[in-house]
């Protein structure tokens, strides 16, 4: 087999708990990611799923370095990430790309659409003037955003819209892997849908290989290969998506999965009886 | 009687870019004991309709247009503030989706529901106190005397919302609305506040009206359910009905772009998407305002020309479309465009 694309191997991210007003000491650490491991294969999909501070999103952060690891190796297409030097990063973040969950926030109100496609084109250097924009038309229209619309500016446009200008700007410097942080928890189920159906074509077309990070169980079956649950900064249990989702070993990702409400009366039922039961097993701290 | 009546209810904003119908004709009852889910997308009209049912939306800019609120018998809508004030809490409360911004963070959890108590019942400081050990006992804070003098940012998420329910619970409505009441909290979390609003309502004999986004927390929480697009109910029935026979397309469409937690096949797959995104409530389409997004629209039936009105399908099962399931299969025009 080949080597993976992306290899993370004992991931630690601590952040220091600090006291003190004018003498600031540092008396304790939260382990947010804590000792985390994993390989990303070309093309392949690994969904991390887990609660909020489960540490998910410091994961990904850290793997394109917009977060300094405590300690740990990321291996990223046989390069050691944590211990190149900034020009060596900058060439690096070609390759890897993010697309943030909340398409309001994350776009800069400013920039038009247009320049905000643009931008990674033009900090690399990427083609003249005029190969850019007819490379930013050609990336809107592969996202099922009209291209007439480039002079406009992100406020004019719904969630779903915006959240296309995203992935049309992850895509401008046709990256091997994008890290998906919660892309689709601030749309609506039917827009969802068709944002979910734009990543999944995109994979397909691009052969992109994705991390993607949410905390909705049944958005991260519908896209991942393989899933790796998370809780309280570790990966409590991982492995192909239907294995976990449907012979979980572990008592956190049993208990996880049935406090799911799915969209059938019937079941539900059943779950609730299921989840009290592991909950009376689980007998949670407070 | 019906405990609540909502008949025939509009609600509408009157911006500077044009009069927003928000709730446009909105009518449902919830029993005495039962839970009825209301469920939509943003924009869908469900917030607004509770907080109208309430008497809390914003004045200006907007207003009642239409409509009744009847709850026992008594017209909401006609009500002054100050007897409105009795109604809420003690008759009907409210919970909300984020448990932090409904706490004011400078007062303690204690004061803020002796505060409640002391508003609605003539009692003592120190029976209020004792009131509130209790309900923050009801609703499972564990060592709740010990956590009554701290303040909402010493508690969880979770925690917050237990401590909103308390506050709701604390004269005993007869209805209980909660609008969205667990879309800000993970996933267990979610379940053991669901799980604690159904023994409450058991054991109080409430009524409850839950609003949510999510199909999965109707299915589980609710009796009867109303389904909301663009201002209008499209469909109504109760639960096991609504799911095993969903008749809107709207509905239907719904359900399928759900993606699946089970099952065969769910990565290589693609969801059902619905094209296209909700109407602008200024101007929505002319007749049903689903048609644009609908599969089965088409001129032959009007459906850019006529308005659908909401009709009883079954016995207790409401839709607003002309091309509803069971209709389609059996003209055998089952085949979208």
């Amino acid at each position: 087999m080949n080597e993976p694309l992306l290899q993370v191997k004992d991931l630690n991210k601590w952040f220091p708990v600090k006291k003190g007003l004018l003498i600031e000491r540092t008396v304790d650490h939260v382990r947010a990611v804590d000792g985390v491991s994993f390989d990303v294969a070309e093309g392949e999909t690994l969904g991390l799923v887990g609660e909020s501070g489960s540490g998910k999103s410091t994961t990904g952060y850290c793997i394109l370095q917009l977060l300094e690891p405590s300690s740990g190796s990321i291996s990223f297409m046989g390069q050691e990430l944590t211990e190149l030097g900034r020009e060596g990063l900058r060439r690096a973040r070609r390759d890897m790309q993010i697309v943030f969950q909340d398409p309001y926030s994350s776009l800069d109100p400013r920039m038009t659409v247009g320049d905000t496609v643009g931008e990674p084109l033009q900090i690399h250097g990427v083609g003249t003037r005029r190969d850019r924009t007819a490379k930013v038309r050609e990336l809107l229209d592969v996202v099922g955003f009209n291209p007439g619309f480039v002079n406009r500016y992100p406020h004019e446009f719904s969630g779903g819209q915006r959240q296309r200008i995203g992935i049309a700007r992850a895509l401008a410097l046709s990256p091997k892997l994008i890290i998906c942080d919660e892309p689709v928890s601030a749309l609506d189920v039917s827009i969802q849908a068709q944002i979910l159906n734009l990543l999944k074509d995109l994979q397909g077309e691009f052969g992109l290989t994705y991390v993607f990070i949410a905390h909705d169980l049944a958005v991260v079956r519908a896209m991942s290969d393989r899933i790796a649950v998370m809780n309280r900064g570790k990966i409590v249990e991982l492995g192909p998506a239907e294995t976990v989702y449907e012979q979980p070993r572990e008592a956190y990702t049993q208990a996880l999965l049935s406090a799911v409400p799915v969209p059938d009366p019937r079941a539900m039922k059943q779950r609730r009886q299921e989840r009290r039961r592991l909950r009376h097993a689980l007998a949670p701290e407070g | 009687m019906a405990l609540l009546d909502v008949v025939d209810l509009k609600t509408h904003f009157f911006t500077r870019d044009g009069v927003v119908r928000a709730v446009d004709g909105v009518s449902f009852t919830v029993e005495p004991g039962r839970t009825l889910g209301i469920v939509g997308e943003s924009g869908s009209g469900k917030s607004v309709t509770a907080l109208s049912i309430m008497g809390l939306i914003p004045k200006p800019p907007a207003k009642i247009v239409e409509g009744k609120v009847l709850f026992e018998g008594r017209d909401l809508t006609t009500l002054s503030e100050r007897q409105l004030e009795d109604v809420r809490g003690r008759q009907i409360s409210m919970i909300f989706q984020d448990p932090m911004t409904s706490l004011n963070p400078t007062l303690t959890i204690g004061t803020q529901i002796v505060e409640t108590v002391r508003r609605h019942f003539d009692v003592s400081k120190a029976q209020a106190r004792k009131r509130a050990v209790e309900l923050l006992e009801e609703v499972q804070i564990p060592n709740a005397a010990g956590r009554l003098d701290d303040y909402p940012h010493r508690y969880s998420g979770g925690m917050r919302q237990r401590v909103m329910i308390a506050i709701a619970l604390s004269c005993n409505p007869k209805l209980l609305i909660a609008d969205e009441p667990t879309t800000a909290l993970d996933v267990t979390v979610q379940a053991q506040v669901l799980d604690l609003l159904e023994d409450l309502r058991a054991q109080h004999e409430m009524a409850m009206i839950i609003i949510t986004h999510d199909m999965g927390v109707v299915a589980e929480a609710a009796d009867d359910i109303v389904v909301m697009y663009a201002g209008q109910i499209v469909e109504q029935a109760p639960v096991l009905e609504l799911f095993d026979h969903p008749e809107h397309p709207y509905t239907e469409a719904l359900l399928a772009a759900l993606p699946q937690l089970e099952g065969h096949g769910i990565r290589e797959g693609r969801l059902t998407a619905i094209p296209g995104r909700p109407p602008d409530l200024i101007a929505p389409p002319p007749a049903c305002r689903f048609a644009p997004r609908c599969p089965y629209a088409n001129d032959r039936d009007g459906c850019a020309t006529h308005p659908p009105e909401l009709r009883e399908l079954r016995t207790g099962h409401w839709v607003r479309s002309q091309h509803p399931a069971s209709e389609r299969t059996r003209a055998g025009a089952g085949v979208p465009a």
